[in-house]
């Protein structure tokens, strides 16, 4: 009982290890990527003995500090109590939804298999969207807690925007499920281990392709990213819904649309990418088409399955972070028509035809 | 689910549930009721039903009291000035609410033996409270009422659209 | 593996559900004046439903895994609830034009109240009930607030609402504690498992019980429980307020009548004193509160108010003639207070709703063929011989001395005098004063003439013939279990 206790304190302590640091890293990717993008020097000032690491002290060392020890500012009339609560409100959800991203298949350790997965819930994808809705309280209470009227603009902006894109993220959702016929998400990323044809590795977005699609700008939408980050239009409401909020908490604010990010990212990376999968790698090593095999010690398959998790989550935050630099504003009108006349509609239609098509396929 | 477990929560589930009916300010209500919905859905996981707790945080905590915030936020309600005390009122209010109180209690108190149900600590098989369970109990025996419920959502689109749209013309 | 349908248990719900799709559908292709055919389609379709239900008048049948039957109690309901909702259709085709309301959807929302109506009958599950009561209630609301130039309708819409959520919520958990007493929803398991119940069951059953009085009855409007009624009937346009009186309440009382005389029969002994003492002071204070009323509207409330009170003194009367006596009187009710409707529909026009009741002045003596409709209406309600509504007390007050409950008899006679005094008030003003508002009356509204024709010969034929009708009753309710 203590031993299981541990173990699920060891991953939960290694998912957070990883999600926080990521977080800072993103940040420095996001300003130093930014700024090779424009063409510019970007964020070089700050060093430690001269050693200024292309910006990456700045970000990861000076940004911090500067913020832990900034004054805590709380406007005059507004709540006390909901200004302080606003931005763990925010964070929390976000953290605890990487309780269920399978990072790894099993890990055997003597004679005990480790799910590499913090909260091994059978109803795992309706937890991650649980916490998606619950994401949409930080955002309210920041701005209504504020007593500015241009934050709670932003806030009332940014909850409708996430409420709506909520609705094609779940149809996208509801698609897998039907594809891969279980809510648990390490049985979606063990079944995208099969192979298509006998050679092709059957993730989930030869399946759905429609579906990443549509996860994918519904994510970006719901972490507030540009091209969708009305409520946080720099030019329009300085920072939307977080105006009002200095040091610790702009920086728990800040996290979490890091965090959004990453969460983003490893869902789409578990529901269609095959998660953990390395193509071709099974539990006793690779087992190529064409019956060559290449035998390897279970330790590092589980490090190779971890590794390519990492990479292929990685991936998929710096390809947010690209497409916001890329891509312009959409206006909030465009916005909600995208997320109700067009993936609305979409995803019922591609839910209708998964569903057919498997009626049709069925023995 | 332990009686250790059940009677803490229990009791702040009760003390969230007088923050929303004592709270002035209508916000301050709004997420003590959020925050007791949600330690309903812990109860709920606690007692197996895995899916009803996701369900009970999707639909409950994450768009019905959203909504609230938004309808509060939007009319931008004040703490509330505690209307004049009508003392017959409060009389009349209290005793039908001890009289319900003990109407309620009476079994747990008086009752000579359990309650009916399987009791808080009974073990429930594998499957209970999955998906696939609530997905099979919906589409047999209870596939009537899901049909009817689309009807009525049929309605309610309708109604609030009719009632609340810009009139042409 | 895929449930069975049964197409025959739910055929009545499934053509009136479907002709309000049709509705629907043909709303898009009309515009303004047209939209009178859309009445027209609901009542083809509603009395293509009735013809079926007549139809299948034999069956005895319950699908679905025991959630919903088809038996002679729901058929002969659905009969009433066409029958309500055709009139409502019939007269709505003149009045909305009137009032200047031109929602197509307003017959829609309509038929769609009857399906839920339909449901309610059939229901042989507790959560199918509740999803039927919705469907019927979110439509009602919908329908009090319709007209919404009017501040007034606005106003019944958010009392109807408000309190009718409270309500159902009542309703619901009643419906759970009944679900955690006897671990089913299925009412015939809950017959079944009331006899060998343990004492904490019953003692749980009971608190389910006593919620779901509190839950009917403010559907039926009965004392405590009705507060809203007098606002919600003043306030909605008249022809919802008929279709309120007579289908919303002819459903509620399906409900209750299938659930308590038939359900919880073996604790008669527990809800009967509670039904006699709702029905005192419901018949009391709806009578009374009558009689201080100027607005017909108003009078009408609470005059339905009384009228439940009248119908729990038949449920009091927990045998198969008090059963027979309330489906007999809500069909009578549902055709009587229909008509009376009408006529205060006929006496408005655009701009003017004429509902205050010195409006009534010498209008029998300009219209007589509209004084002739009212007087006919005014008596039956009051109870006067060879009229439906006298029958129709008959039955109940006769149930009620059989089974013992003379003193209850006697309390309703005596009301039923007493409301001699409000009806006739309104028969002297149309007949006897002088000097009235000039009103349009039954010119240029054929649709209206028409519901008045049909309601006013509906109640003479039942209370000079109320046999084949008792008769028809009495084997509704004997088919129940």
């Amino acid at each position: 009982m203590l031993i299981d206790v541990t173990i699920i304190v060891i991953k939960v302590l290694a998912v957070i290890g990883l999600v926080m640091p990521l977080a800072g890293i993103l940040g420095w990717i996001e300003r130093k990527g930014s700024a090779l993008i424009h063409d510019r020097v970007g964020a070089n000032r700050a060093s430690i003995l001269g050693f200024s690491g292309a910006g990456l002290v700045n970000t990861m060392v000076a940004d911090p500090i500067k913020f832990i020890t900034k004054e805590d500012i709380i406007p005059r009339g507004a709540d006390r109590l909901l200004h302080t609560l606003a931005p763990c409100i925010n964070l929390l959800p976000v953290l605890i939804a990487f309780a269920v991203l399978p990072f790894g298949d099993v890990l055997i350790v003597g004679d005990r298999e480790i799910n590499l997965q913090v909260a091994p819930l059978g109803v795992g994808v309706m937890y991650l969207l649980a916490m998606m809705s619950l994401g949409v309280y930080g955002v309210v209470l920041g701005g209504w807690a504020s007593n500015n009227r241009w934050a709670l603009l932003g806030g009332i902006r940014g909850s409708a925007q996430m409420i709506s894109y909520e609705l094609p993220m779940g149809l996208a959702i509801v698609s897998m499920i039907l594809t891969y016929n279980t809510l648990d998400l390490q049985e979606m990323a063990r079944a995208q281990g099969e192979l298509l044809w006998g050679w092709l590795p059957a993730w989930g977005i030869l399946y759905q392709p429609v579906a990443f699609v549509i996860f994918l700008i519904a994510g970006i939408a719901e972490s507030k990213r540009i091209p969708f980050d009305l409520p946080e239009s720099e030019s329009e409401l300085i920072s939307g819904y977080f105006t009002e909020y200095s040091g610790v908490k702009h920086l728990m604010f800040f996290m979490t649309d890091f965090v959004e990010v990453i969460i983003v990212s490893g869902m789409i990376t578990t529901l269609f990418f095959g998660g953990w999968q390395v193509p071709y790698l099974s539990a006793t090593g690779f087992e190529f088409p064409g019956d060559t095999a290449i035998a390897l010690p279970h330790l590092l398959v589980v490090v190779l399955q971890i590794a390519a998790f990492t990479i292929k989550t990685v991936f998929f935050c710096w390809f947010q972070i690209m497409i916001r630099w890329t891509v312009p504003r959409f206006r909030y009108d465009q916005l909600m028509q995208l997320g109700w006349l067009g993936l609305l509609p979409l995803g019922f239609v591609n839910i209708i035809a998964t569903a057919l098509m498997i009626l049709a396929t069925q023995d | 689910m332990s009686p250790y477990v059940f009677f803490p929560l229990a009791a702040t589930i009760i003390a969230f549930a007088l923050g929303v009916v004592l709270n002035r300010h209508p916000i301050r209500s709004a997420l003590c009721l959020a925050v007791t919905l949600f330690l309903l859905a812990v109860v709920f996981v606690f007692l197996d039903a895995h899916l009803v707790a996701a369900l009970q945080i999707i639909v409950y905590a994450g768009a019905i009291l959203v909504l609230f915030l938004f309808v509060i936020m939007l009319l931008n309600l004040e703490a509330d000035v505690p209307l004049k005390r009508r003392r017959n009122m409060t009389l009349a209010a209290s005793t039908v609410g001890v009289i319900f109180a003990a109407a309620t209690l009476r079994p747990l108190f008086f009752g000579a033996g359990e309650l009916p149900g399987i009791g808080l600590e009974a073990p429930v098989d594998a499957a209970f409270g999955s998906a696939e369970a609530i997905g099979h109990r919906l589409f047999t025996h209870f596939v009537l009422p899901f049909e009817i419920t689309s009807v009525l959502l049929l309605v309610a689109v309708l109604g609030a659209v009719v009632l609340a749209k810009k009139r042409m013309g | 593996m895929i449930p069975e349908i049964s197409w025959t248990i739910l055929l009545p719900t499934l053509l009136v559900t479907g002709t309000g799709f049709a509705v629907l559908l043909a709303d898009l292709a009309t515009t303004g004046p047209e939209k009178d055919g859309l009445g027209w389609i609901g009542i083809v379709g509603l009395v293509v439903t009735a013809i079926a239900s007549a139809a299948l008048w034999n069956t005895q049948a319950s699908g679905f895994d025991g959630t919903i039957v088809l038996d002679r109690y729901a058929l002969f309901f659905n009969v009433v609830f066409c029958l309500a909702a055709a009139l409502t259709l019939l007269m709505s085709m003149d009045y909305l034009g009137t009032i200047g309301l031109r929602s197509g959807e307003y017959y829609a929302i309509v038929l769609f109240a009857t399906a839920g109506m339909f449901l309610m009958a059939a229901a042989n599950d507790l959560i199918v009930l509740f999803l039927g009561l919705e469907t019927m209630s979110i439509a009602a609301y919908v329908l009090a607030g319709i007209w919404r130039p009017d501040l007034r309708s606005s106003e019944a819409a958010m009392k109807y609402f408000l309190l009718g959520a409270f309500a159902t919520g009542f309703l619901l958990f009643g419906i759970a504690m009944l679900y955690g007493a006897f671990g089913t929803t299925t009412l015939t398991t809950i017959t079944a498992e009331i006899g060998p119940s343990a004492d904490l069951q019953r003692t749980l059953a009971f608190g389910g019980v006593a919620l779901l009085i509190a839950g009917f009855g403010f559907k039926i409007a009965a004392v405590p429980f009705h507060a809203w009624a007098p606002d919600v009937y003043e306030g909605s346009p008249t022809s919802v307020t008929a279709f309120m009186a007579a289908g919303v309440k002819a459903a509620a009382f399906a409900a209750f009548v299938r659930i308590f005389m038939h359900t919880f029969a073996e604790l008669a002994v527990d809800w009967r004193p509670v039904l006699a003492l709702l029905a005192v002071v419901t018949m009391t204070v709806g009578n009374l509160a009558a009689l201080k009323q100027t607005n017909i509207k108003r009078m009408l409330a609470y005059s339905s108010i009384a009228h439940a009170g009248y119908l729990l003194v038949g449920m009091v009367a927990a045998d198969s003639l008090g059963g027979a006596a309330v489906l007999y009187y809500l069909l009578a009710y549902g055709l009587m207070n229909t008509g009376a409707f009408a006529v205060v529909i006929a006496l408005g026009k655009r701009g003017e709703p004429n509902e205050s009741l010195d409006d009534y002045d010498s209008v029998g003596l300009r219209h007589p063929a509209l004084g002739l409709c009212m007087t006919v209406f005014m008596l039956s309600l009051a109870g006067i011989p060879a009229l439906a509504g006298f029958t129709g007390k008959f039955y109940l007050f006769s149930a009620a001395v059989g089974q013992g409950y003379a003193w209850l008899a006697i309390i309703g006679v005596l009301n039923s005098v007493v409301s001699m005094y409000y009806y006739g008030g309104v028969l002297m003003r149309m007949f006897m004063a002088e000097d009235g508002k000039d009103v349009q009356g039954t010119t240029h509204r054929p649709y209206l003439t028409a519901t008045l024709i049909v309601t006013t010969v509906g109640t003479v034929a039942l209370g000079i013939f109320p046999s084949w009708a008792f008769e028809l009753a009495l084997g509704a309710f004997q088919s129940l279990g």
